[in-house]
């Protein structure tokens, strides 16, 4: 059984650690992208950001003024339980994100779509989103906060499988001239593509390509991996850098999630991590030990499983 | 490769110093400056609410922004990351707002059109700035040596209410138009835009349109 009270004290170091620490692999990604910048005004920006990461840890003050929407991952093993039960969990989830919204403090950016109410605490109807998954074994639960930007940088199309490959193309780099001009997107950044899934869910595979992969991660499809390959150099030969001025850094990485679609269509969509990618993650387990991290480990073989059962697949795979 | 040139600025600038300004330029202000953005420009120019500062004379540096920040139970303020917003959303309001407030630098995410700059920044005497990165919340946030009042809280919410905050040395900021009227982001698009030809070869367009692409609405979209 897993204390709620640990719960809610990991979830609000999370918040803390989301808005102020830029994850290693993401800054990495940032170093080399400044190493080879030769854009005079681009490269002046991806200094500048590097020098704003120090400012914000020595501070610890949020990387960013724009905190994004505040949201949470949870994944569960299979063994785990909560004190509490879910509805305990989904209340500390919530009451730690109004705590570090305040405590940070972070900007209370979620409002009503209409009446623009504020609670200035970043917690309203369906905030902050609450999205869950399983593994098979273990008595751990995964606790995974991601503060997107909301604005620019997203689009979704359905395709057709006559548009194939080019037609991907053409609308991977439509979404990136269309919000890389003025750094709408706020890159260099990492570009997640939802590939198939109803409507819906090619948004979710798109979202959680971006923000819960870590630069560098290859899908364990090959084929899909040289895709990701061939998209990130297609999209730093633009020619456009950070803020959309002159460069060749746009994209930091670029990650694909597929699911199976309607057998008429393929649709597709577009995401970007900006600058300013916050995510963290921590692994609490059933004997009160807290691991903390910055790869999601989200996109499991459990979680790209294609089989009725899992157990076949996992001796198939011996 | 060279260091684009550094400039310090008065957030209540004198004439001669924005015209020194050049395209690509960085500034660091000092200072008062107010965030202002559409809940502001609503709230005095629609519902016609008195402007609670002397205009421009305390400051002329309007900043499109909404801070990482509280207010404490003891009304003092904690800010901590500052960075701005898009500011082309904000082209309804901004003739009106300048003709009536007198700001001279518009500050925010980047940048507005040549159109507009030619319109009414270049007849009232004002440049925009645009923040770097985006964003470099860290380091503005150390650019803000105190927040001297904050504006509307009640009526606007955090997020949307007027802050006033004394610069020091705050930046990097980046020059993103002049007194031609000219635009930094549009000069960057064209040359960008001699390469998307090729960049684009081998690609053809969906199978299915959509409205948008054509606004012709008896079009089909097959």
């Amino acid at each position: 059984m897993i204390p709620i009270k640990l719960i809610q004290d990991t979830a609000e170091t999370l918040m803390d650690k989301a808005a102020i620490e830029i994850p290693q692999d993401y800054l990495d990604g940032l170093q080399e992208a400044a190493r080879t910048e030769d854009g005079d005004l681009s490269s002046f920006v991806l200094k500048a950001m590097l020098e704003n990461y120090e400012a914000a840890k020595e501070d610890r003050r949020a990387m960013c003024g724009d905190t994004g929407v505040p949201r949470w991952f949870v994944k569960m093993g299979n063994d785990a339980s909560v004190e509490g039960g879910m509805i305990a969990l989904e209340a500390a989830l919530r009451r730690a994100t109004a705590n570090a919204t305040n405590g940070v403090p972070l900007r209370p950016n979620r409002v009503h779509p209409l009446w623009r109410t504020d609670h200035n605490n970043n917690v309203g109807i369906g905030a902050p989103e609450i999205e869950y998954g399983f593994e098979p074994e273990g008595a751990w639960i995964d606790l995974i906060t991601v503060h997107k930007g909301g604005l620019f940088g997203t689009d979704y199309r359905m395709l057709f499988p006559s548009d194939g490959t080019q037609g991907i193309k053409r609308f991977y780099l439509d979404s990136l001239m269309a919000f890389g001009k003025r750094g709408l997107a706020c890159q260099p950044a990492i570009i997640g593509i939802g590939l198939g899934g109803s409507k819906d869910i090619c948004m979710t595979l798109g979202k959680r390509a971006s923000t819960l992969r870590v630069v560098g991660s290859r899908n364990s499809d090959p084929r899909i991996a040289e895709m990701e390959d061939e998209f990130k150099e297609l999209g730093n030969s633009i020619g456009m850098g950070a803020m959309g001025f002159v460069g060749k850094n746009m994209v930091i990485d670029c990650n694909i999630e597929v699911g199976y679609c309607h057998t008429g269509g393929m649709p597709m969509s577009v995401h970007a991590f900006c600058l300013s990618s916050r995510r963290a993650v921590a692994r609490i387990h059933s004997d009160g030990r807290v691991e903390h991290r910055t790869d999601p480990d989200w996109f499991t073989p459990y979680q790209r499983r294609e089989t009725i059962d899992w157990e076949p697949q996992q001796e198939a795979a011996e | 490769m060279s260091a684009p040139k550094e400039v310090r600025l008065s957030t209540t600038p004198t004439d001669e110093a924005i015209a020194d300004l050049r395209l690509g330029d960085v500034v660091y202000l000092d200072g008062l400056m107010y965030t202002a953005r559409e809940g502001v420009y609503m709230r005095a120019l629609e519902d016609k609410a008195n402007i609670p500062m002397e205009l421009p004379s305390q400051s002329a540096a309007n900043f499109h922004c909404s801070p990482a920040a509280r207010i404490n139970a003891d009304g003092s303020f904690d800010l901590g990351a500052v960075t701005a917003t898009a500011s082309f959303r904000f082209a309804k309001w901004l003739p009106e707002w300048m003709a009536k407030t007198g700001a001279k630098l518009i500050v925010g995410k980047g940048g507005m059109t040549s159109r507009d700059y030619k319109e009414y920044f270049v007849p009232n005497g004002a440049v925009y700035l645009s923040t770097v990165g985006y964003g470099t919340g860290a380091l503005l946030g150390r650019g803000v040596e105190s927040v001297e009042a904050v504006h509307w809280n009640d009526e606007l919410g955090l997020a949307q209410a007027m802050w006033v905050i004394k610069c020091n040395r705050m930046g990097p900021f980046i020059v993103a138009s002049d007194l031609n009227g000219d635009c930094l982001f549009e000069r960057e698009n064209a040359k960008i835009a001699e390469n998307i030809a090729r960049v684009y070869e081998g690609t053809k367009p969906a199978v299915l349109k959509r409205y948008g692409e054509s606004d012709d609405r008896t079009d089909e979209v097959i």
